[in-house]
């Protein structure tokens, strides 16, 4: 018996996502007395630090895998392999499209989102846009369940784990990815696995007025966010767009500059640990789900935080 | 091309969130149902679109009781032909799932559109079930979809950008910001509405997971408030005290 983490790599390593997976996995099957064990693929160095999270076992493909169907041909195999009573995904693109396919193969009820390890049968995760929790039961023998990001965090425990190379019939690739392009030239971590965003509204008055949300972004080295009128009218560009039809994100801090708090702002960023609210308006509803607030002008607010955080770090 | 895209009923976004029964169920009390939005702003248009550019045809189709027919209709007054309901409480994405590639299996669909989730259980589980059930290709979070012959051009939200997938039809998608832009109903559309068929089949499938209890979450301390002129204060404060920089 087992628990399986699937963990996608990017540049050879884990990704953030896929740590935080793999902890899971971790602590899940040591709750249940079973071993932890990982399946990657693609080019990978060592165990990829996954030893360090928990994992005994990785079990490594070395072909690239984009296309789902493919992957969950291989994470069904893994499975069988090594027995796993459970199978635990990052809940990000791979876990919305391998999740559920391999879910349907095992016949195994899957939970997505969860936020916790599960608890007398019953496993947490946020609902109505994170307005409400649901403790959701499986019925099946083997279980599915995607992590939200950011929701674990990854354990570091040291120790290292074994690796086997793996295979499986899987397949011809249907999908042929033919370009990527970076969200950001500039390194930033991608927003849905950021601890520390820094979001901006119609109250910057312009686009060509961001350099003061960019400033303290680079400073606490956060990512940058936006509202949705903000990307409508193209201000800045649509994958910035967190709240309720653009992305969910939980980062640690967030804070938002200009933007009063729609509710349907609010359901993309009420997960977030720590809110930060600047507004010229008192009255702004988002100050009701802030945990810190300044009124007052963010074009002043905004390089005076800056300067704040240089002068914490000097 | 034959489309069909995959409506989901849902508490409008300013609703009350409470529980009744213990937190067993959730209270739809005084709730406005709409069409969940990715289902609505991105899938149902982009597909209505393709279906102004290259011919053919946008079937929707939804489970759940008669309840849903309110938001279906407006699907149909956005611009879809025809509706399916099929007719069965949804207890989890598996039964969903289940019951709409039992639907699709044999009529011959080129796209199956859905929203990446539905705003009330978050799940964005049943567009990828669908594609396993039927074993078709599946992108996840497309943001832009073009169709040439048999071959769809998408892009997909990726870790760290967007990626650029070919892929043949028939092809399932779930559908995320970009994808199109949000459709009022016309009058004229309104009316139609009223007269396109809406057919509603029996079928039955086992769900495998089913939520235990509901609960709030807790409520947020007041809001401290730092003056302007002692923004510096803010940066010691998410240091020192709320220790998130």
């Amino acid at each position: 018996m087992s628990v399986l983490a699937i963990v996608s790599l990017k540049n050879g390593q884990p990704t953030k996502g896929g740590l935080e997976a793999a902890s899971y996995a971790a602590a899940y099957a040591q709750a249940q007395g079973v071993e932890a064990v990982a399946l990657v693929a693609g080019p990978m160095q060592s165990d990829g630090g996954l030893g360090a999270t928990g994992i005994v076992r990785v079990l490594h493909c070395a072909t690239e895998l984009s296309d789902s169907s493919q992957w969950a041909r291989l994470a069904d195999a893994a499975s069988k392999e090594c027995g796993a009573s459970g199978v635990v995904l990052t809940h990000d693109h791979t876990g919305r499209a391998i999740g559920p396919r391999l879910a349907v193969r095992l016949q195994a009820g899957m939970v997505s989102g969860v936020t916790e390890l599960p608890n007398a049968g019953a496993v947490r995760k946020n609902v109505f846009s994170g307005k409400a929790m649901a403790d959701v039961e499986v019925s099946s023998n083997t279980v599915v369940y995607s992590v939200t990001p950011n929701a674990f965090g990854v354990r570091d425990g040291g120790g290292t784990a074994e690796v086997s190379a793996f295979s499986a019939e899987v397949g011809e690739a249907r999908e042929r990815v033919t370009g990527f392009d970076p969200a950001s030239a500039d390194g930033q971590t991608p927003l849905p696995e950021a601890d520390l965003v820094v979001s901006a509204g119609r109250g910057l008055k312009g686009p060509e007025n961001w350099g003061i949300v960019e400033d303290l972004a680079k400073a606490l080295g956060a990512t940058t966010a936006c509202s949705r009128p903000v990307s409508d009218i193209g201000w800045r560009p649509h994958h910035e767009h967190v709240g309720q039809t653009g992305i969910t994100i939980r980062p640690n801090l967030y804070i938002a500059a200009g933007i009063s708090g729609a509710i349907q702002h609010l359901a993309g960023v009420n997960q977030s640990k720590v809110i930060v609210v600047i507004n010229t308006d008192p009255e702004a509803p988002f100050f009701k789900a802030a945990d810190y607030g300044i009124v007052g002008d963010a074009f002043e607010v905004l390089p005076r935080l800056t300067a704040a955080v240089k002068a914490l770090d000097a | 091309m034959k489309i069909l895209v995959c409506i989901s009923q849902a508490p409008d976004t300013t609703s009350r969130i409470a529980f009744t029964d213990g937190g067993k169920t959730f209270d739809s009390t005084g709730v406005q149902y709409i069409v969940n939005p990715y289902d609505e702003w991105y899938a149902l248009v982009r597909g209505i679109e393709l279906k102004e550019a290259h011919g053919g045809t946008v079937t929707t189709i939804t489970v759940g009781g008669a309840v849903c027919d309110p938001v279906i209709r407006k699907a149909l007054a956005i611009g879809a032909d025809d509706a399916v309901r099929v007719d069965a409480e949804p207890t989890d994405a598996m039964q969903t799932a289940e019951l709409i590639a039992s639907y699709a299996k044999n009529q011959a669909f080129d796209l199956i559109l859905c929203g990446k989730e539905t705003i009330d259980h978050n799940g964005s589980l049943v567009p990828a079930m669908v594609a396993e059930m039927l074993d078709w290709p599946f992108i996840a979070l497309a943001t832009h979809l073009e169709v040439e012959g048999i071959e769809a051009s998408l892009k997909r939200e990726s870790a760290g950008g967007t990626e650029h997938v070919k892929v043949n039809l028939p092809l399932v998608l779930s559908a995320s910001k970009g994808m199109a832009e949000q459709r009022i109903p016309n009058m004229r559309g309104i009316m139609s509405a009223r007269s396109k068929p809406l057919n509603v089949e029996q079928g039955e499938a086992a769900a495998m997971s089913s939520v235990r209890q509901f609960s709030l979450p807790p409520e947020k301390g007041a809001c401290k408030i730092i003056p302007a002129d002692q923004a510096e204060e803010l940066i010691r404060l998410l240091r020192e005290e709320a220790k998130a920089i």
